[in-house]
């Protein structure tokens, strides 16, 4: 249980693969709302990186980060959520393809 | 160690668990069961702040607002197109990805020598969770969050208000404001009527 015998490197690969879940979930999916939770992967991803290396350096600078992390993290879901349902009030079948307003 | 495995698995399964979920719904369950499984890593990482709040701000805000969400833009219609997804399409440049990925973190992970220093500049490590000086407790956290970075927890204060105006103007409904203006038109009518009345008896 002693978490000090669990070596950096463990939570490291551990991170990269969550988050490539997320990266592969971002690129895959094609519903706005599975890809905002593939987003939060991603934040959960580097979060728990920077508890992991807050706790091998006995340092709680990561910890502060996490927490600002997870405050950016809030703003961006109802951002993100209320883009999703702006966009469900003018176009009754949401395809992400077909938003592309911005495209030049 | 043990804790670490199980913790693991969980987290991987419950990741690809939801981003492969064919509903909306059953990804939420998947990402609560993530963040209940980080929460209890955050546990064994000694950030028992971290953990709380992962529960109360991601499970219990977070989550919530995607239930809503999903629960207001599916009522009676398929909102949504359930179209075959793009993985044909980015098959190969996907694969390359992963490899160089893959590659990439053995090259660093079998470099890595993470030597922990044994000096504790944030708080020693023993003693009961949770009181003061002890690594991770709320006190300590808190100490640093109103001292040391004071400026970036103001800037998140800045972030949210920003945050939730942007999310009243895009998603909030303009009707109540168009009434109370046509309201206040109507009640100045009133008023000006009356006054006419009242000079001309």
């Amino acid at each position: 249980m002693n978490p000090m015998t669990v070596p950096v490197a463990n939570y490291i690969a551990l991170s990269a693969v969550i988050f490539f879940i997320g990266v592969a979930g971002v690129v895959v999916r094609r519903n706005p709302l599975i890809m905002l939770m593939s987003i939060e992967l991603m934040f959960n991803a580097a979060n728990l990186l920077f508890a992991a290396f807050a706790r091998a350096w006995w340092h709680n600078a990561g910890h502060i980060f996490v927490f600002l992390v997870i405050t950016v993290a809030a703003a961006e879901a109802a951002i993100g959520l209320a883009i999703v349902v702006t966009v469900f009030r003018s176009a009754k079948n949401v395809d992400v393809d077909d938003v592309a307003l911005m495209k030049g | 160690m043990i804790a670490f495995w199980v913790l693991a698995v969980i987290l991987l399964a419950s990741a690809i668990w939801c981003v492969t979920a064919s509903k909306p719904v059953y990804s939420v369950v998947a990402l609560l069961l993530h963040f209940a499984a980080l929460a209890a890593t955050y546990l064994t990482l000694n950030a028992e702040f971290l953990a709380v709040i992962q529960i109360i701000v991601y499970s219990g805000a977070i989550l919530i607002l995607f239930l809503f969400v999903i629960a207001l833009l599916s009522s009676g219609v398929a909102p949504f197109s359930v179209g075959p997804n793009r993985l044909p399409k980015i098959a190969y440049p996907a694969i390359a990805l992963v490899l160089i990925a893959v590659g990439f973190l053995t090259w660093v992970l079998g470099r890595a020598s993470v030597a922990a220093p044994a000096a504790s500049p944030g708080g020693s490590p023993v003693g009961p969770a949770g009181t003061a000086g002890v690594f991770g407790s709320v006190s300590d956290f808190g100490t640093a969050l109103f001292t040391t970075y004071l400026l970036p927890f103001e800037m998140t204060a800045l972030i949210l208000m920003v945050a939730v105006i942007g999310v009243v103007l895009l998603a909030g409904d303009q009707t109540p404001y168009i009434a109370t203006k046509k309201r206040a038109e109507d009640v100045r009518r009133e008023m000006r009527e009356a006054i006419l009345r009242e000079g001309g008896q």
